[in-house]
């Protein structure tokens, strides 16, 4: 089964954040991925550039939209993603609980509904 | 010692050693007075500081300990009559070197210990449980939130801020700096063993793949022996010293070459023996004292693994009785699978299976060493398709990379038995 872990991260962003801990933080992903590599559950693994790079876009009535930004204002925003491979949630679980951003933000778990593999759509199972 | 000039290496490491032993006396004494220990920090970040800038060319001061005290409090009083000449303008000079008399050679020896005051401050019920052990190896031990943060896996900004808030609580709402009577005790004292334990307990792969694990046993067996010593009459503050002492005592046969060896398989000789004999001293006295408790019982667990090192084998029916009287008070979850396992080893695989079954809390189902315990037990039953699905699941609920090794080899070779 497969399951995606959606982070996301309080906005604005801390403009604070300290080299240090900048540092700190890509070692804890870095060692992060290799467990989740190690174990033979990782699918992909992805981490966005902040919201402040987005460009939405949108056809409505016809009309092309193209927006700087992104879809939506929101108190938190989409930053990265795990997609994993495991046996049931308790497992995806087990797994999300490690995950250093959810020290930062939070780490929403969802199931795959479908993906598209040799060119036609097929279950998550 | 001789106040001979020092080379400001040898004075930065005379500092260092001081600060390393004397840093949590001198600030619960510094702190205790207004219950400020922001304040009490920054007056004793200065008094190092200058240490730092003035030994190396006046020598270190026959008592190094009074010199910083003295120091640190000096300028508490100064920044306190700043405050107070901004209030009410200056002070006549008569109250000025009264207030200064006072502070002349404080000698930290000849002034009551007011750690204990400190640790029963940073695990006040007033104070957040998740902050108390972070508070404590900053006041104590004097870590910067920066460390802490580290070792709990928390951004540094989030734990500074934890701990500047704790500090002002503590100082606002006036919590006293006092060691609880006897009625208060047995509740008070509860908070202040969790909160050391908890430094030592603490699940480490917080992230997966990082190995902090354990790097705040070393604290948590400092502060717990600390309040041993402070505490001898308290049979729960010994058994929790003696219970880190043992645990502590096997860690350097718990891994050979980045594999993780089960404590069954450890090489007893690799244990460290005076870290033992320690323990067991702890216990010896809790136990004299004649009031059993959870971390005795715990740590009588530990002893009896640790006798190993002396009988070549492990008596595994006194550790069942233990267990039980474990489960009496202190029923966990991590207590009853342990329990489980223990009975599967004394009574065979069928009743530790049972024991196992027996545990409705639904946590268990996602519990990783209850799935490890059956995956074992079903093994010995030669119960091998089920041993090797619970194994896999075993497997599936675990984040640590040599522990997940561990368990994918045992698995193949159930597997492998057909």
């Amino acid at each position: 089964m497969r399951y995606a872990l959606l982070i996301h991260y309080p906005q604005p962003a801390v403009p604070t954040v300290s080299q240090d801990e900048i540092k700190a933080g890509m070692a804890a992903f870095q060692a992060y991925a290799k467990a989740l590599e190690d174990a033979g559950v990782l699918q992909s693994a992805e981490v966005l550039q902040t919201i402040a790079n987005a460009t939405s876009v949108s056809v409505k009535q016809g009309k092309l939209q193209v927006q700087d930004g992104p879809f939506a204002e929101t108190k938190e925003a989409f930053a990265g993603i795990f997609v994993l491979d495991v046996p049931d949630l308790d497992a995806a679980l087990a797994w999300a609980e490690r995950c250093p951003a959810a020290h930062w933000g939070t780490v929403e778990i969802r199931p795959s509904a479908v993906r598209f593999v040799d060119g036609a759509w097929t279950g998550a199972h | 010692m001789d106040r001979r000039a020092l080379s400001e290496t040898d004075a930065a490491a005379r500092a260092e050693e001081l600060a390393r032993a004397a840093y949590g006396r001198l600030l619960a004494i510094l702190a205790a007075r207004d219950g400020d220990i922001e304040a009490a920090e920054d007056c004793l970040a200065d008094a190092f500081e200058r240490a730092l800038r003035t030994w190396p060319e006046t020598g270190v001061p026959d008592n190094p300990a009074a010199w910083l005290l003295t120091v640190a409090r000096n300028r508490r009083h100064d920044l306190r009559r700043t405050a107070a000449e901004r209030l009410t303008g200056p002070l006549d000079d008569a109250v000025r070197s009264a207030a200064l008399a006072v502070v002349e050679e404080l000698d930290p020896d000849a002034i009551p210990d007011r750690r204990l005051a400190l640790l029963f401050v940073c695990a006040h019920p007033a104070i957040d449980p998740a902050v108390r052990t972070p508070l404590m190896l900053q006041a104590v031990l004097g870590f910067d939130a920066e460390q802490i943060a580290r070792a709990f896996v928390v951004p540094g900004p989030t734990m500074a801020q934890r701990l500047v808030r704790a500090k002002r609580r503590i100082r606002d709402a006036r919590i006293p700096f006092a060691v609880p009577d006897r009625d208060q005790m047995p509740a008070r004292l509860g908070p202040v063993l969790e909160a050391i334990y908890g430094a030592y307990a603490i699940d480490f792969p917080l992230v997966a793949g990082l190995a902090p694990r354990e790097s705040l046993a070393a604290e948590s067996h400092y502060l717990a022996v600390t309040l041993a010593e402070l505490l001898p009459d308290e049979p729960e503050a010994l058994g929790l010293a003696g219970l880190i002492s043992l645990s502590l005592a096997r860690r350097p046969a718990r891994e050979t070459g980045g594999e993780f060896v089960t404590l069954d398989e450890q090489d007893a000789s690799r244990w460290d023996p005076e870290l033992i004999e320690s323990g067991e001293r702890y216990l010896r006295q809790a136990r004299s004292l004649g009031q059993m408790g959870r971390f005795q019982i715990e740590a009588a667990i530990q002893s009896v693994h640790c006798a190993r090192a002396v009988s070549g084998e492990t008596d595994w029916r006194a550790l069942l009785t233990l267990y039980e009287a474990l489960l009496a008070i202190a029923p966990t979850l991590g207590a009853r699978v342990a329990h489980a396992a223990v009975q599967g080893r004394v009574e065979g695989p069928a009743a530790g299976l049972a024991a196992l079954d027996a545990i409705a809390d639904v946590a268990v189902q996602r519990f990783q060493p209850a799935w490890a315990t059956r995956a074992h037990l079903l093994a010995e039953g030669g119960r091998r398709e089920e041993a090797v699905r619970a194994y896999e699941r075993a497997i599936s609920l675990t984040t640590d990379v040599a522990a997940r090794r561990y368990l994918e080899g045992r698995c193949a070779n159930v597997g492998a038995m057909d």
